[in-house]
């Protein structure tokens, strides 16, 4: 089974943009520790929902055919906490793609208040790393897509909607 | 218009300093981007993807920094050394950089030497004036 950190997206533009949804909630045991009486969704778990969201849009922009790994944080800036019962929104920009990797800047926003920016670099990892052999198999995009086609599930009803 | 040498340095200057989150005053143009700077592989392309951004120029990742396309064949690499033809392909590949020194001992360990701040500013000049 995937870990799955965001709930959906709500638009999705191939190879450029994407805005993905997360509800926050106090169902997520983590919460409870982190911090008793004061629960606040860890930035490293935002900023894991903003790599899904720029890792599926960068990966969908190659057919899902590449490895797509997290490879760096550019840049990681908390404005404000994020609390059980939030829903965050999670925008990612393609700002650089090439054969080897991909560039990715992104806004978390809830309520239309600016929680964080988070900008991204993934490697395309056959076509990195000096030729190092990988597994064949796409551990990161495997043959079971059903749960980025139910991920994309708004997206891809609104657009069978307009080709009506 | 085009850009004065020291334009280009204070942007190269720039770009290196956020993807590498060192200070500028590390950014000096002998320092090198492995050995001084500490820049990991992917870093390379971070750099790439910002001097792009910021001189609005295309850069093909093995014109500025051709060395892993260099490590995977046997003929231009023997014992850990370049052989005479690696040093003819690596001179070709990288005429904004000076080499006399390496070539006095083309050990690949050092190879990342040779990617100096300094060999950025040649090359995104070169690659303005070309332009």
């Amino acid at each position: 089974m995937r870990w799955i950190w965001i709930d959906k997206f709500i638009q999705f533009e191939s190879g450029k943009q994407a805005i993905s949804l997360k509800n926050v909630t106090l169902a997520e045991e983590h919460l409870h520790d982190h911090f008793p009486g004061f629960p606040v969704m860890p930035e490293s778990l935002c900023i894991e929902a903003m790599a899904q969201t720029a890792g599926i849009l960068v990966g969908e922009a190659k057919k899902f055919q590449e490895k797509v790994i997290l490879a760096k944080i550019k840049k990681a800036v908390f404005f404000d906490y994020v609390k059980p019962g939030d829903t965050i929104k999670l925008e990612a920009k393609i700002e650089s793609i090439a054969p080897e990797a991909a560039g990715t800047s992104g806004r978390i926003t809830c309520s239309d208040k600016l929680v964080a920016e988070i900008d991204l670099m993934f490697s395309h990892i056959d076509q990195n790393l000096a030729g190092k052999e990988f597994p064949e198999e796409n551990f990161v995009f495997g043959s079971d897509t059903s749960v980025f086609q139910s991920l994309l599930r708004d997206v891809l009803a609104s657009t069978g909607k307009e080709s009506e | 218009m085009a850009m004065s040498r020291d334009e280009i340095q204070q942007q190269v200057q720039e770009v290196l300093v956020e993807a590498l989150g060192v200070d500028d005053d590390e950014v000096t143009t002998e320092a090198t981007l492995m050995g001084d700077l500490g820049a990991e592989s992917i870093d390379f392309l971070d750099i790439v993807f910002r001097l792009e951004k910021a001189f609005g120029i295309k850069i093909p990742r093995e014109e500025l920094f051709p060395a892993e396309d260099l490590m995977n064949d046997s003929e231009l690499i023997h014992n850990g050394k370049l052989t005479e033809k690696g040093l003819a392909e690596l001179r070709d590949k990288m005429p904004h950089t000076d080499l006399s020194e390496f070539e006095k001992d083309p050990d690949i360990n050092k190879m990342g030497d040779l990617f100096t701040v300094n060999a950025i500013i040649n090359y995104v000049e070169n690659k303005l004036n070309a332009a």
